[in-house]
Protein backbone atom coordinates (compact mmCIF):
# COMPACT_ATOMS: atom_id res chain seq x y z
CA UNK A 1 0.00 0.00 0.00
CA UNK A 2 1.16 3.54 -0.77
CA UNK A 3 -0.07 6.62 1.08
CA UNK A 4 0.39 10.15 -0.25
CA UNK A 5 0.26 13.29 1.90
CA UNK A 6 1.03 16.89 1.06
CA UNK A 7 2.18 20.07 2.81
CA UNK A 8 3.10 23.57 1.67
CA UNK A 9 6.26 25.29 2.84
CA UNK A 10 7.75 28.57 1.54
CA UNK A 11 6.31 28.29 -1.96
CA UNK A 12 7.15 24.60 -2.22
CA UNK A 13 4.71 21.71 -2.36
CA UNK A 14 6.07 18.79 -0.35
CA UNK A 15 4.54 15.46 -1.33
CA UNK A 16 5.42 12.55 0.96
CA UNK A 17 5.08 8.92 -0.11
CA UNK A 18 4.76 6.25 2.57
CA UNK A 19 4.72 2.50 1.88
CA UNK A 20 5.62 0.49 -1.25
CA UNK A 21 6.04 2.22 -4.63
CA UNK A 22 5.70 -0.50 -7.26
CA UNK A 23 3.83 -0.98 -10.53
CA UNK A 24 0.61 -1.66 -8.59
CA UNK A 25 0.83 1.79 -6.96
CA UNK A 26 2.51 3.81 -9.73
CA UNK A 27 -0.50 4.81 -11.84
CA UNK A 28 -2.49 6.13 -8.85
CA UNK A 29 0.62 7.92 -7.52
CA UNK A 30 1.18 9.79 -10.79
CA UNK A 31 -2.48 10.78 -11.02
CA UNK A 32 -2.75 11.91 -7.39
CA UNK A 33 0.44 13.99 -7.53
CA UNK A 34 -0.60 15.56 -10.87
CA UNK A 35 -3.91 16.52 -9.21
CA UNK A 36 -2.05 18.05 -6.24
CA UNK A 37 0.05 20.18 -8.62
CA UNK A 38 -3.19 21.61 -10.03
CA UNK A 39 -4.69 22.21 -6.58
CA UNK A 40 -1.54 23.72 -5.08
CA UNK A 41 0.25 26.04 -7.53
CA UNK A 42 3.91 26.12 -6.48
CA UNK A 43 7.39 27.05 -7.68
CA UNK A 44 8.96 23.86 -6.41
CA UNK A 45 7.90 20.24 -5.93
CA UNK A 46 9.69 18.25 -3.23
CA UNK A 47 9.05 14.50 -3.43
CA UNK A 48 9.76 13.21 0.07
CA UNK A 49 10.55 9.49 -0.14
CA UNK A 50 11.77 9.04 3.44
CA UNK A 51 8.70 6.92 4.27
CA UNK A 52 9.16 4.44 1.42
CA UNK A 53 9.46 0.80 2.50
CA UNK A 54 10.14 -0.48 -1.05
CA UNK A 55 10.61 0.86 -4.56
CA UNK A 56 11.31 -0.82 -7.91
CA UNK A 57 11.76 0.57 -11.42
CA UNK A 58 8.12 1.71 -11.45
CA UNK A 59 9.29 4.37 -8.98
CA UNK A 60 11.83 5.55 -11.56
CA UNK A 61 8.97 6.02 -14.01
CA UNK A 62 7.00 8.06 -11.44
CA UNK A 63 10.00 10.31 -10.74
CA UNK A 64 10.78 10.77 -14.44
CA UNK A 65 7.14 11.63 -15.12
CA UNK A 66 7.13 14.27 -12.36
CA UNK A 67 10.50 15.62 -13.53
CA UNK A 68 9.02 16.19 -17.01
CA UNK A 69 5.81 17.71 -15.61
CA UNK A 70 7.79 20.16 -13.46
CA UNK A 71 10.13 21.06 -16.35
CA UNK A 72 7.12 21.83 -18.56
CA UNK A 73 5.58 24.02 -15.84
CA UNK A 74 8.84 25.82 -15.03
CA UNK A 75 8.97 24.32 -11.53
CA UNK A 76 11.97 23.13 -9.60
CA UNK A 77 11.87 19.42 -8.74
CA UNK A 78 13.72 17.73 -5.89
CA UNK A 79 13.73 14.13 -4.63
CA UNK A 80 14.37 14.06 -0.89
CA UNK A 81 15.30 11.48 1.72
CA UNK A 82 15.24 8.24 -0.31
CA UNK A 83 16.06 5.29 2.02
CA UNK A 84 18.89 2.86 1.08
CA UNK A 85 16.83 0.34 -0.98
CA UNK A 86 15.12 2.93 -3.24
CA UNK A 87 18.45 4.80 -3.48
CA UNK A 88 20.16 1.69 -4.87
CA UNK A 89 17.48 1.52 -7.58
CA UNK A 90 17.98 5.22 -8.38
CA UNK A 91 21.76 4.77 -8.51
CA UNK A 92 21.49 1.76 -10.84
CA UNK A 93 19.43 3.95 -13.19
CA UNK A 94 21.85 6.92 -13.22
CA UNK A 95 19.03 9.37 -12.33
CA UNK A 96 20.95 11.06 -9.46
CA UNK A 97 23.39 12.35 -12.10
CA UNK A 98 20.67 14.23 -13.97
CA UNK A 99 18.30 15.49 -11.26
CA UNK A 100 18.45 16.84 -7.73
CA UNK A 101 18.52 14.33 -4.88
CA UNK A 102 18.68 15.64 -1.30
CA UNK A 103 19.39 13.61 1.79
CA UNK A 104 16.67 13.49 4.45
CA UNK A 105 16.69 15.92 7.32
CA UNK B 1 26.81 -29.26 -9.20
CA UNK B 2 26.07 -27.62 -5.88
CA UNK B 3 23.63 -29.47 -3.64
CA UNK B 4 20.18 -27.97 -3.14
CA UNK B 5 19.61 -27.07 0.50
CA UNK B 6 15.98 -25.93 0.29
CA UNK B 7 13.44 -24.94 -2.34
CA UNK B 8 9.93 -23.55 -2.70
CA UNK B 9 7.56 -22.42 -5.41
CA UNK B 10 4.56 -20.13 -5.63
CA UNK B 11 1.87 -19.98 -8.31
CA UNK B 12 -0.47 -17.01 -8.45
CA UNK B 13 -2.65 -15.06 -10.86
CA UNK B 14 -1.25 -12.10 -12.80
CA UNK B 15 -2.86 -9.35 -10.68
CA UNK B 16 -0.64 -6.39 -9.86
CA UNK B 17 -1.53 -6.66 -6.16
CA UNK B 18 0.44 -9.96 -6.21
CA UNK B 19 3.72 -8.14 -6.96
CA UNK B 20 4.03 -7.31 -3.25
CA UNK B 21 2.95 -10.83 -2.26
CA UNK B 22 5.65 -12.41 -4.45
CA UNK B 23 8.57 -10.26 -3.28
CA UNK B 24 7.56 -10.53 0.39
CA UNK B 25 7.14 -14.31 0.18
CA UNK B 26 10.55 -14.73 -1.49
CA UNK B 27 12.10 -12.35 1.05
CA UNK B 28 10.63 -14.38 3.93
CA UNK B 29 11.96 -17.64 2.42
CA UNK B 30 15.45 -16.23 1.85
CA UNK B 31 15.57 -14.87 5.42
CA UNK B 32 16.75 -18.32 6.59
CA UNK B 33 20.15 -17.48 5.04
CA UNK B 34 20.38 -14.32 7.17
CA UNK B 35 21.16 -12.05 4.19
CA UNK B 36 22.45 -8.51 4.63
CA UNK B 37 19.75 -5.82 4.43
CA UNK B 38 21.11 -4.69 1.05
CA UNK B 39 21.03 -8.25 -0.34
CA UNK B 40 17.47 -8.77 0.87
CA UNK B 41 16.44 -5.47 -0.75
CA UNK B 42 18.11 -6.51 -4.01
CA UNK B 43 16.30 -9.88 -4.02
CA UNK B 44 12.90 -8.30 -3.38
CA UNK B 45 13.60 -5.73 -6.11
CA UNK B 46 14.50 -8.26 -8.81
CA UNK B 47 11.50 -10.47 -7.95
CA UNK B 48 9.27 -7.41 -8.21
CA UNK B 49 10.79 -6.49 -11.60
CA UNK B 50 10.41 -9.96 -13.11
CA UNK B 51 6.86 -10.47 -11.80
CA UNK B 52 5.84 -7.00 -13.01
CA UNK B 53 7.23 -7.77 -16.48
CA UNK B 54 5.15 -10.97 -16.57
CA UNK B 55 2.00 -9.05 -15.57
CA UNK B 56 2.51 -6.01 -17.80
CA UNK B 57 4.03 -7.63 -20.88
CA UNK B 58 3.50 -11.41 -20.68
CA UNK B 59 -0.17 -11.10 -19.84
CA UNK B 60 -0.84 -7.71 -21.46
CA UNK B 61 -4.05 -8.89 -23.12
CA UNK B 62 -5.31 -11.56 -20.69
CA UNK B 63 -4.70 -12.85 -17.18
CA UNK B 64 -2.78 -16.03 -16.44
CA UNK B 65 -0.59 -17.75 -13.90
CA UNK B 66 2.92 -16.78 -12.83
CA UNK B 67 5.22 -19.26 -11.10
CA UNK B 68 8.08 -18.11 -8.87
CA UNK B 69 10.47 -20.91 -7.88
CA UNK B 70 13.39 -20.40 -5.49
CA UNK B 71 16.23 -22.84 -4.80
CA UNK B 72 18.91 -22.35 -2.16
CA UNK B 73 22.20 -24.13 -2.89
CA UNK B 74 25.21 -24.86 -0.72
CA UNK B 75 27.56 -21.91 -0.48
CA UNK B 76 24.78 -19.32 -0.02
CA UNK B 77 23.79 -19.44 -3.68
CA UNK B 78 20.24 -18.41 -4.48
CA UNK B 79 18.37 -19.08 -7.72
CA UNK B 80 15.04 -17.43 -8.56
CA UNK B 81 12.98 -18.46 -11.59
CA UNK B 82 9.98 -16.40 -12.69
CA UNK B 83 7.86 -18.07 -15.37
CA UNK B 84 4.79 -17.04 -17.29
CA UNK B 85 2.90 -18.66 -20.16
CA UNK B 86 1.98 -15.34 -21.76
CA UNK B 87 2.78 -13.79 -25.12
CA UNK B 88 6.59 -14.13 -24.92
CA UNK B 89 9.26 -11.68 -26.07
CA UNK B 90 10.00 -11.32 -29.81
CA UNK B 91 13.41 -9.72 -29.36
CA UNK B 92 15.10 -10.44 -26.02
CA UNK B 93 18.22 -8.38 -26.79
CA UNK B 94 16.09 -5.31 -27.49
CA UNK B 95 13.97 -5.90 -24.36
CA UNK B 96 17.14 -5.99 -22.23
CA UNK B 97 18.38 -2.60 -23.48
CA UNK B 98 18.24 0.18 -20.86
CA UNK B 99 15.22 2.49 -21.29
CA UNK B 100 13.54 0.19 -23.85
CA UNK B 101 9.88 -0.33 -23.02
CA UNK B 102 6.65 -1.10 -24.78
CA UNK B 103 4.73 -0.20 -21.61
CA UNK B 104 2.95 2.99 -20.59
CA UNK B 105 4.32 5.92 -18.56
CA UNK B 106 4.38 3.81 -15.37
CA UNK B 107 7.22 1.80 -16.96
CA UNK B 108 10.77 3.13 -17.09
CA UNK B 109 12.40 0.51 -19.33
CA UNK B 110 14.96 -0.13 -16.56
CA UNK B 111 13.62 -3.45 -15.23
CA UNK B 112 16.15 -5.76 -16.92
CA UNK B 113 19.01 -3.33 -16.20
CA UNK B 114 18.16 -3.49 -12.49
CA UNK B 115 17.81 -7.29 -12.58
CA UNK B 116 21.28 -7.48 -14.16
CA UNK B 117 22.81 -4.99 -11.69
CA UNK B 118 21.41 -6.65 -8.57
CA UNK B 119 22.18 -10.31 -9.40
CA UNK B 120 25.26 -12.28 -10.42
CA UNK B 121 23.64 -14.00 -13.42
CA UNK B 122 20.51 -13.33 -15.45
CA UNK B 123 19.16 -15.56 -18.21
CA UNK B 124 16.01 -14.88 -20.22
CA UNK B 125 14.38 -17.58 -22.33
CA UNK B 126 11.25 -16.76 -24.26
CA UNK B 127 9.14 -18.23 -27.03
CA UNK B 128 6.65 -15.91 -28.72
CA UNK B 129 3.13 -17.15 -28.01
CA UNK B 130 4.30 -19.56 -25.31
CA UNK B 131 5.83 -17.53 -22.50
CA UNK B 132 8.97 -16.36 -20.75
CA UNK B 133 11.30 -17.81 -18.13
CA UNK B 134 13.64 -15.46 -16.26
CA UNK B 135 16.37 -17.12 -14.18
CA UNK B 136 18.45 -15.08 -11.73
CA UNK B 137 21.31 -16.25 -9.54
CA UNK B 138 22.75 -14.34 -6.61
CA UNK B 139 25.59 -15.38 -4.34
CA UNK B 140 25.12 -14.06 -0.81
CA UNK B 141 28.07 -12.85 1.22
CA UNK B 142 29.36 -15.04 4.04
CA UNK B 143 28.19 -13.86 7.47
CA UNK B 144 30.51 -13.92 10.44
CA UNK B 145 29.46 -16.43 13.09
Amino acid sequence: MLHITQAEHSGALIVALTGDLDHHAARAAIEQIEDLLVLYPCEKLVLDLSGLTFMDSSGLAVVLHLHRTCARGGREFVVRGAPPQPMRVFEASGLPQVMVFERGE
Amino acid sequence: MRAVVNKMSLKFESHSVNEAFARQAVGAFVAQLDPMMEELGDIKTVVSEAVTNAIVHGYADRSGFITVAVRLFEGRVLEVKVKDTGCGIENIEQARQPLFTTGDDTRSGMGFTIMESFTDRLRVRSTPGKGTLVTMVKVLKERDA
